[in-house]
C-alpha cells in the first residue's frame, strides 16, 4: 500500500483498508514508541511541526514520534514573533517552509487551513487540527484505542457524549466508527446534539444512530463510552452551562451501571466531565489514549516519509 | 391577435425558465447594477410556463453571456435555457449545466473558512447534488446554505 507522500487532511480521505494498514503498522510500533526498542528509519529527515494555536499533546506527540523514529523536528516559536504577524498569507508560510523540511504538520484556527497547505506544499502534509474542521490523526489513535482494547470494532457499542455539535473529534470519529461497523449514540443537550449533516452521513455510510440526552438511558448497553468536553463558551447563561455540564459527569456511582469492561475514553484536556475517582478503575483508558498518540502517528510519519521498520 | 409583452429583440441573449422570483438575482449575476449597460434588458417575472407552473424570463439585447455566467445562472436556477438571439433568429439555443466542480464564482459560507482569509486561492466547490444544486466547500468540507447569496 503506497502512502509515500500522502497528505492527511481528513479521515474521509483514506479507505478502510488504508486506516487498517495505518493501525497494523501502529501495533508494530508500541515497544519503539515506549522506548524498548530503537530505530534510526527517519534519521536525516526533518518535520516542520506549525502549531498556530496552543497545542500540548498533538504537538508533544508528534515532536515524540518524529525523534523516536531518530528523525528531527523545527518548532515554530509563537506565531506572533514570526512573519504570520507581518500579514504573510498562510499560503506563503507554507511555500517557505517546506523548503526547509520534509513534512509538515500543520494545526490552524481556520477550517480548510490544511487543505490549502497541501496544495501549496509538494512535502506531505498532516493536519493536526483546522479549527472547528478535521482532525485526522485524533481519529486514527481513538480507533486504534478501540482496536486495541476490544480487539475489534465491528459491532461495537459506543456512545459519543458531551459537546456533539463544536466538538470536532466527536464528527470524524462518528463517521469512521460507523465506517468499521460500530453502533454509534450521541447523547448530548439538544443544543449540542450531533450536527444533521454527521448523522445524515452515519446513515448513508449504513449505520443507525440513536439520539438522546439521558446518560442513564444507554450506560448499561455500551461498550466504549467517548467523553468530551462541554466548552463553557459556548453557553451564554453560565447557571446554564453548569446544569448541562453537572448532567454529564461520568463518576463511579454512574459506572456501577455500566458492563464491567466498558471502556472510557476522553480527547483530553478534562475539566470535569470525569471525575478523578474513575482514574483508579479499569474503565479509564484516557491515559492509554493519550500514548497512543505517539505510536499511531510514528506509524503515519513513517509511512509518508517512506521510511521502514 | 397575438399580444406581446416584450418585442422580440434582434440581436442578444434570452435566458428563458428561469426558476420564479429569481430574475433580479440573474440580473446581478449579468453586472446590469453596474454602468456597463447601454442596450435595453427586459425583465418579465412571473409569466406562465408551459412545462409548468410560472418562470421568470431576461432578455438581454446586444450581449451574449460568458460562460462563467452562464454557470452563475445554473447554481440558482438549474433549468434555465439560454437562446442566444443573431438578427431575430436563434441562432443557438442550450440548457445551463452545473459543472462537476464549481471554481471562483461563489464565495464559502463558513466565515472561518481559509479561504475567505487573504490566501491566493479561488473558492472551489464539488457539487454533490445538481437539483437542488448542493455545493460542498472542498477546503473546509462545509454545504453552502444560500447559494445565491454568496455569488462572487
Amino acid at each position: 500500500m503506497e502512502f509515500k507522500g500522502l497528505d492527511i487532511v481528513s479521515i474521509r480521505d483514506l479507505t478502510r483498508e488504508q486506516i487498517e494498514f495505518v493501525l497494523d503498522l501502529s501495533e508494530k510500533m508500541i515497544p519503539y514508541a515506549r522506548g524498548e526498542k530503537f530505530t534510526k528509519m527517519l534519521e536525516g529527515r526533518i518535520l516542520a511541526n506549525l502549531f498556530f494555536e496552543p497545542s500540548t499533546r498533538t504537538r508533544m506527540s508528534f515532536e515524540t514520534a518524529m525523534a523516536r523514529l531518530g528523525g528531527r523536528t523545527l518548532e515554530m516559536s509563537h506565531p506572533s514573533m514570526m512573519s504570520i504577524a507581518k500579514g504573510e498569507t498562510l499560503a506563503d508560510t507554507i511555500r517557505m517552509v517546506e523548503s526547509y523540511s520534509d513534512a509538515i504538520v500543520l494545526r490552524h484556527p481556520h477550517e480548510g487551513a490544511a487543505r490549502l497547505a497541501a496544495k501549496f506544499s509538494r512535502s506531505p502534509v498532516i493536519n493536526a487540527g483546522d479549527g472547528a474542521g478535521q482532525h485526522p490523526t485524533q481519529t486514527l489513535l481513538d480507533l486504534f484505542t478501540i482496536r486495541r482494547d476490544k480487539q475489534h470494532i465491528e459491532g461495537i457499542k459506543v456512545a459519543l457524549v458531551g459537546d456533539l455539535k463544536y466538538g470536532r473529534t466527536a464528527h470524524s470519529l462518528a463517521e469512521a466508527l460507523t465506517l468499521f461497523g460500530a453502533e454509534v449514540t450521541f447523547v448530548a443537550p439538544a443544543s449540542l446534539q450531533m450536527p444533521r449533516e454527521t448523522v445524515k452521513q452515519v446513515e448513508k455510510l449504513g449505520g443507525k444512530p440513536k439520539l438522546t440526552s439521558k446518560l442513564e438511558e444507554v450506560i448499561k448497553d455500551i461498550d466504549v463510552l467517548y467523553v468530551t468536553r462541554i466548552q463553557r463558551e459556548r453557553f451564554p447563561d453560565p447557571s446554564e452551562y453548569l446544569k448541562v455540564a453537572g448532567s454529564y459527569r461520568i463518576d463511579n456511582t454512574l459506572l456501577r451501571e455500566a458492563k464491567q469492561n466498558l471502556t472510557v475514553m476522553h480527547p483530553l484536556p478534562r475539566v470535569d466531565e470525569i471525575a478523578p475517582e474513575v482514574d483508579y478503575t479499569q474503565h479509564a483508558k484516557y491515559f492509554e489514549q493519550a500514548f497512543n498518540g505517539v505510536p499511531v502517528r510514528m506509524a503515519l510519519l513513517s509511512l509518508v516519509l517512506g521510511g521502514e521498520l | 391577435m397575438k399580444e406581446f409583452k416584450v418585442t422580440p429583440i434582434r440581436n442578444g441573449t434570452v435566458i428563458d425558465h428561469i426558476d420564479c422570483g429569481m430574475a433580479l438575482k440573474v440580473l446581478r449575476i449579468i453586472g446590469v447594477s453596474s454602468n456597463n449597460v447601454s442596450s435595453p434588458i427586459s425583465v418579465l417575472m412571473h409569466v406562465p410556463s408551459k412545462k409548468e407552473g410560472f418562470k421568470d424570463v431576461v432578455k438581454v439585447e446586444d450581449r451574449e453571456l460568458d460562460p462563467k455566467e452562464v454557470d452563475k445562472i445554473s447554481l440558482i436556477s438549474p433549468d434555465a435555457t439560454i437562446n442566444i438571439i443573431r438578427d431575430f433568429n436563434v441562432a443557438e439555443k442550450y440548457k445551463v449545466t452545473l459543472p462537476q466542480v464549481v471554481r471562483g464564482i461563489v464565495r464559502c459560507g463558513n466565515p472561518s473558512c481559509i479561504t475567505n482569509l487573504n490566501e491566493p486561492v479561488e473558492p472551489e466547490f464539488s457539487v454533490e447534488s445538481k437539483k437542488p444544486p448542493v455545493l460542498r466547500c472542498i477546503y473546509c468540507d462545509r454545504i453552502l446554505d444560500d447559494t445565491a447569496e454568496h455569488l462572487i
